[in-house]
């Protein structure tokens, strides 16, 4: 990123909003910063016109937050509930037809790659699961044969709820939703197993309610996909409109989810633990020294 | 140095060239071979040696050679020339051997980056992803591939994205037919992007490369789409007037656009932050209406480039006191050429204009070749007369001429001479067409035939 965009001219710092002073003086480009900090630095995506008790506002936070090289990371997302609060985030945002981020993902990616060649660019994707396993499902999963080196992150709210919620692919089976008026016929689609079968170099599912574990994820993710290839994470994000869930239990549903259908998963390729390892230091994927695989194995 | 290796027939095959090879029957094989893993030369080397010259001097004043190709190739050569970062393919007929060329020029170098997308949705997904990134974008589609990616394409000028989307017309589906017919071409003139139509291989070739520039004026920042009519001008060979392959176009300069590229670079566009679809009050109203209006006002703001880089939005011939006009875009053009010389021979002195940019539209020079003609004739190779329509609109207050609406060919017909002759001749004798009904034409001072006209064709 050229930083000079988030500098003041001279002269002229005592005129910007409150707003923009906050973000130059104390905002997290051009820094480290993680979740656990959150409060005492100016957020990128702080503003939005979300719901109260919204799980996926929460999940959005802490993923922007969590992006390796905020400066330098350009989010791509289509209609739904996301694109409401991604778009207000101080970073550029690509809003563009029906179910066609992956798409435009690509072509965005790889144009980046020839314009700034190693210098990280990083492209994230956030839709919803009607975005990704429904309207988008060809474009999503055909970049994940590609091999197309950016993150796509599913906001999986299991339900339409920017249009008044009506059933998803992602939806349980049983559930009464609109357009589901006899409850849903077929199971929730296993995206996390197509992303496997397609190739991601890593796949996570995760709830909300680990801010530290999301932010780890979300940063391997867009590490990975950097050089490895492509990366995906699947959030539970709770709509508590349309499921009602009252705002003060959003967390504890988040909780029951995870416990019944959402628990914690991590695929990490061999290639990709070892980039991650070398190239950033996760010493936790280091190949294990020989005599200590041998010890382990005489213990076992 | 090494020998020279010859193909059976004794001429010296260079090693890009697979040698050839013959099936068990003794028929060549034409499929591409993977080059030899023994061949040392670069593949990229004669892309590498390309130099960027000034558009102006390689449109206009770099000398020319005369080649004898088909649409599909003029079309590659055009790419070869136009410093093209990224190419995204998905076939259909019959675009397809213009793509897989455009594969061709990505393996020796010539564009940068290129994959075969997973269908027409994904493909001008990608091509808006690659121009939001800066880099020069080109595909290809035809016929029902062209109205699957049409929510993407006509995004594009709202986006403000420059690119070249080429356009082989064919018939649109059902029933399944995969024969010339241009009635794609009425839906791609209300996107707000500009539209060029192509007569034969030296247009698309010409076009091709002046779209590239015209589409990434500041002032214009919009997508220029190319239409050729499909068959006749892709597989059919003419001769192209080219430049030396080794000059290239200036690149694509990312800053240069109205909107803002999203590399991070740059502050980012509000465009989406503060998309009209978050409010519902009179501003988002407003918004819409203002970007809409802005876009169209990029087309009009186009035409000078048109003028400058191609010569105009359309061309005149034989109008010289002429009392009858053919008005023809793409290859009825070509016939309306024929008709124009074969109506000389019986002494009717009929002129042509062929319009190229149909987006904008060269409604004042029609007005002014037109304001003291008898009779214009427009030919279509399509169904619903969309040139008619445009010429009718165009000229309606400003000549008093008939207008017929045809004659007309669609679903692969092609068109004889004939039909365009008969055409004047019964327009200006009066006597009854055969070819064309009475509510396609447009009677001389006689409103309820105008009104019957407009409402019919």
């Amino acid at each position: 990123m050229s930083l000079d965009y988030v500098k003041f001219t001279p002269g002229f710092e005592k005129f910007m909003p409150k707003e923009y002073r906050d973000m130059v003086d104390h905002g997290p480009f051009g820094k480290k910063t993680t979740v656990s900090q959150m409060g005492s630095f100016k957020e990128v995506m702080e503003e939005h016109p979300m719901c109260a008790g919204c799980a996926m506002t929460l999940f959005i936070r802490l993923a922007v937050i969590a992006f390796p090289n905020p400066e330098d990371t350009i989010t791509v997302g289509t209609a739904g509930c996301g694109r409401l609060a991604i778009s207000q985030a101080a970073i550029p945002f690509v809003y563009g037809n029906y179910g066609d981020q992956n798409g435009v993902a690509s072509g965005l990616s790889r144009g980046l790659r020839l314009r700034f060649g190693d210098k990280p660019k990083d492209v994230v994707v956030m839709a919803g699961d009607g975005g990704t396993a429904d309207i988008g499902f060809q474009q999503v999963v055909h970049s994940w044969f590609r091999h197309e080196r950016f993150t796509t992150i599913m906001l999986d709210n299991e339900v339409y709820g920017n249009t008044g919620g009506q059933e998803s692919g992602m939806t349980s089976r049983g559930a009464v939703l609109k357009m589901a008026p006899l409850g849903k016929k077929f199971d929730k689609m296993d995206m996390v197993g197509l992303a496997k079968l397609a190739g991601c170099a890593y796949v996570a599912t995760v709830v909300p309610n680990n801010p530290r574990r999301v932010e780890s994820v979300i940063k391997k993710a867009v590490l990975v996909a950097r050089e490895v290839g492509s990366s995906y994470i699947q959030a539970y994000t709770s709509c508590n409109i349309e499921y009602a869930i009252p705002t003060d239990k959003v967390m504890e549903d988040a909780k029951t989810v995870e416990n019944d259908r959402y628990a914690f998963s991590e695929y990490i390729s061999d290639e990709a633990k070892e980039y991650l390892a070398e190239r950033y230091g996760y010493k936790e994927y280091l190949p294990k020294p020989a005599a200590a695989v041998a010890a382990l194995a005489d213990k076992a | 140095m090494s020998e020279t290796k010859t193909n059976p027939q004794g001429d010296p095959v260079t090693s890009m060239e697979p040698e050839q090879k013959t099936n068990p029957q003794g028929d060549p094989i034409t499929s591409v071979a993977v080059p030899k893993a023994d061949v040392k030369k670069d593949p990229h080397e004669d892309a590498k040696k390309q130099r960027v010259v000034t558009l102006e001097y390689l449109l206009q004043e770099a000398p020319r050679t005369k080649e004898f190709i088909t649409g599909s190739e003029a079309a590659k050569e055009a790419i070869r020339r136009s410093n093209v970062d990224m190419a995204i393919a998905y076939p259909i007929t019959p675009q397809s051997e213009t793509m897989q060329l455009v594969g061709v020029l990505y393996g020796e170098g010539y564009v940068k980056e290129y994959y075969r997308g997973e269908e027409e949705v994904g493909v001008m997904a990608a091509i808006a992803g690659g121009s939001r990134a800066g880099v020069r974008c080109f595909t290809a589609t035809a016929g029902p591939g062209t109205l699957r990616g049409l929510e993407g394409i006509a995004s594009w000028p709202g986006h403000r994205l420059p690119a070249v989307a080429m356009f082989t017309c064919r018939v649109v589906n059902a029933p399944l037919a995969i024969q010339p017919d241009n009635i794609e071409i009425a839906y791609l003139l209300n996107c707000g992007m500009i539209v060029f139509h192509a007569e034969n291989q030296q247009d698309m070739f010409d076009f091709i490369m002046a779209g590239f520039i015209i589409s990434e004026m500041n002032d214009v920042t919009l997508p220029v789409g190319v239409c050729c009519d499909g068959f006749f001008v892709t597989h059919a060979r003419g001769y192209v007037r080219m430049q030396d392959k080794s000059m290239k176009l200036p690149p694509r300069e990312a800053w240069r656009g109205a909107v803002p590229v999203l590399d991070a670079e740059n502050p980012p566009a509000r465009l989406s932050r503060d998309a009209p679809v978050q409010k519902s009050n009179f501003m988002a109203y407003n918004i819409h209406a203002v970007w809409q209006q802005e876009v169209w006002a990029a087309v009009e703001r186009s035409r000078k480039y048109i003028t400058k880089y191609m010569g105009g939005l359309c061309t005149a011939e034989n109008m010289d006191k002429a009392d009858v006009v053919i008005v023809a875009s793409g290859s009825a053009a070509a016939q309306s050429r024929e008709a124009a010389r074969l109506c000389k021979e019986k002494g009717i002195k009929v002129g042509l204009v062929k319009v190229r940019s149909l987006r904008p539209f060269p409604t004042k020079e029609l007005r002014e070749l037109c304001k003291d003609v008898k009779l214009i004739v427009v030919p279509e190779f399509n169904y619903v007369g969309w040139l008619a329509k445009e010429v009718a609109t165009a000229i309606y207050g400003h000549s008093k001429a008939k207008i017929i609406a045809g004659p007309h060919v669609y679903g692969g017909q092609s068109m004889p001479v004939e039909l365009i002759l008969d055409e004047v001749e019964s327009g200006l004798t009066g006597k009854k067409s055969t070819n064309v009904p009475l509510s396609a034409i447009m009677g001389v001072d006689d409103p309820a035939a105008m009104a019957h006209f407009m409402r019919s064709i």
